[in-house]
């Protein structure tokens, strides 16, 4: 069950710095083999330029990504990974985004206890030694380095956007620049989207994880199922 | 402040590369084999494990691009049993995966050791990729380059960090040298310039026992790892 208040994160340094160290692209956690649904939104036709990028990143930040950033300020705030990993699972109906979401946090998790070692995270990891759901462990590494809830929603709501970014890079050449700066232009919109995550987040400390917002994008959920049957594609998922 | 384990193995580079397992039994010796696309590095490995396959336990991570197409060649070939070869998928990039961000790689290793072992050996297979590809030594303990003649005789005079690095470089195809004009003699003294005393080894996979030289490269590699060294 949840708990009754939150521990405080463990003493450190401050280390507002380390969320450049989290939230870096070259972090070695395994995403760079994942485009978070932007494979097969480019075999359908949905995204063939900089305009449709944009609208598949918004939709993905405002439900994916929102759901994604108050799991991680959850976590980092200290509330129970393993209550948080159950209800990732009943936020993500599709098998196949599970599997990933395990693989990736497992990933995460192997690089997050070699750059900030803590007792939580291999609690964490020997709790669910087949992987936690990859925000969850986000939100425990954000919490081992010293970060805030807000750090850690900033994180994980920039990965779901980034990742299908550069991904789309490489399947459409698409100009980086133009990429890049759809990133740019969803910066407010990340900042919102964090704000409402980590004020779930803190509902969540008190309510439980029923706080927690349950956003979903169901074609990104059926297409993931589709993808993850391909015989031939570029990115795992 | 508390900043790693208590006690480090000495000389690693990552917590992948620790030579003990966390229940106290040494790993598997890890293997790398990199190089450019068509060179024969799945032919390498499938000529390795037939010839090894009675003497050690072996297991095979494959980096297809965007197939499997390797995976299910060994597969079909049955060189190995399903449960011993598995496949990780790059991202469209192959040498981040074996380099720059290998924890993929590394679960994919350790679930094999976990599911199908214990294993004396696993090879990791790279995607094809360029003359820059190399992998991290928090991945595997020792990596083999493979080229061929046909992609010309002045790969190992142009170098580049596989060629020049290598813990063993492999120039395959020597059968098709006359056919394709390239020196064999040249290409050995331009590897040997570039490499010092790293070795060289000459294969043509397609003839019987074509493997060899590197299956008894790897047996030496294999005894110096039973007893605790990497060289």
């Amino acid at each position: 069950m949840q708990q009754p208040s939150c521990p405080p994160p463990p003493s450190r340094p401050a280390a507002a710095a380390a969320l450049l160290v989290l939230a870096d692209g070259r972090f070695p956690a395994g995403g760079h083999a994942h485009s978070g649904g932007a494979e097969a939104a480019v075999r359908a036709g949905r995204i063939t330029g900089p305009d449709s990028l944009e609208d598949f990143c918004r939709g993905r930040l405002h439900t994916a990504g929102l759901v994604a950033a108050a799991l991680a300020a959850a976590a980092c705030a200290g509330l129970d990974p393993v209550e948080l990993d159950a209800a990732a699972d009943v936020r993500t109906p599709s098998p196949a985004l599970r599997a990933t979401a395990r693989r990736l946090g497992r990933q995460l998790m192997r690089a997050a206890r070699a750059v900030w070692p803590a007792p939580e995270l291999a609690a964490l990891a020997a709790a669910r030694p087949r992987g936690a759901h990859q925000p969850v462990v986000l939100g425990a590494a954000a919490r081992a380095a010293g970060l805030t809830p807000h750090d850690a929603a900033l994180a994980a709501g920039y990965e779901t956007v980034s990742g299908p970014a550069t991904a789309v890079v490489r399947l459409l050449g698409l100009d980086p620049f133009r990429a890049t700066a759809v990133l740019a232009r969803l910066g407010g919109e990340l900042d919102e989207v964090a704000g409402r995550a980590v004020a779930a987040a803190g509902r969540a400390a008190t309510g439980g994880t029923g706080e927690l917002p349950a956003a979903s994008a169901p074609l990104l959920e059926i297409t993931a199922e589709a993808h993850a049957a391909w015989p031939t594609r570029l990115f795992a998922s | 402040m508390h900043r790693d384990h208590p006690v480090t193995f000495p000389g690693r580079h990552t917590h992948g590369a620790q030579a003990v397992r966390p229940d106290g039994r040494r790993r598997a010796l890890r293997i790398g084999l990199g190089g450019p696309v068509g060179s024969g590095k799945t032919a390498t490995v499938a000529a390795l494990c037939r010839t090894l396959r009675d003497e050690v336990a072996i297991g095979v991570v494959t980096n297809d691009i965007y197939t499997r197409e390797d995976a299910d060649f060994l597969l079909r070939n049955a060189v190995l049993p399903a449960e011993r070869i598995t496949a990780v998928e790059t991202g469209a990039c192959p040498h981040t995966a074996i380099r720059d961000d290998i924890s993929a790689n590394l679960e994919a290793v350790e679930e094999l050791e976990e599911a199908a072992g214990p294993l004396d050996l696993v090879l990791v297979e790279s995607g094809g990729d360029n003359l820059t590809a190399t992998f991290s030594h928090g991945l595997v303990d020792a990596q083999v380059f493979v080229i061929d003649v046909a992609g010309g005789d002045d790969i190992p005079r142009k170098g580049g960090p596989g060629v020049t690095t290598a813990d063993l470089l492999v120039v395959n195809k020597t059968d098709l040298a006359p056919y394709v004009g390239s020196d064999l003699g040249l290409m050995a003294r331009d590897a040997k310039a570039q490499r010092g005393g790293l070795p060289v080894v000459f294969t043509a996979l397609t003839r019987p026992g074509g493997v060899g030289p590197v299956a008894d490269w790897v047996r030496g590699r294999l005894a110096a790892w039973r007893t605790g060294g990497t060289q």
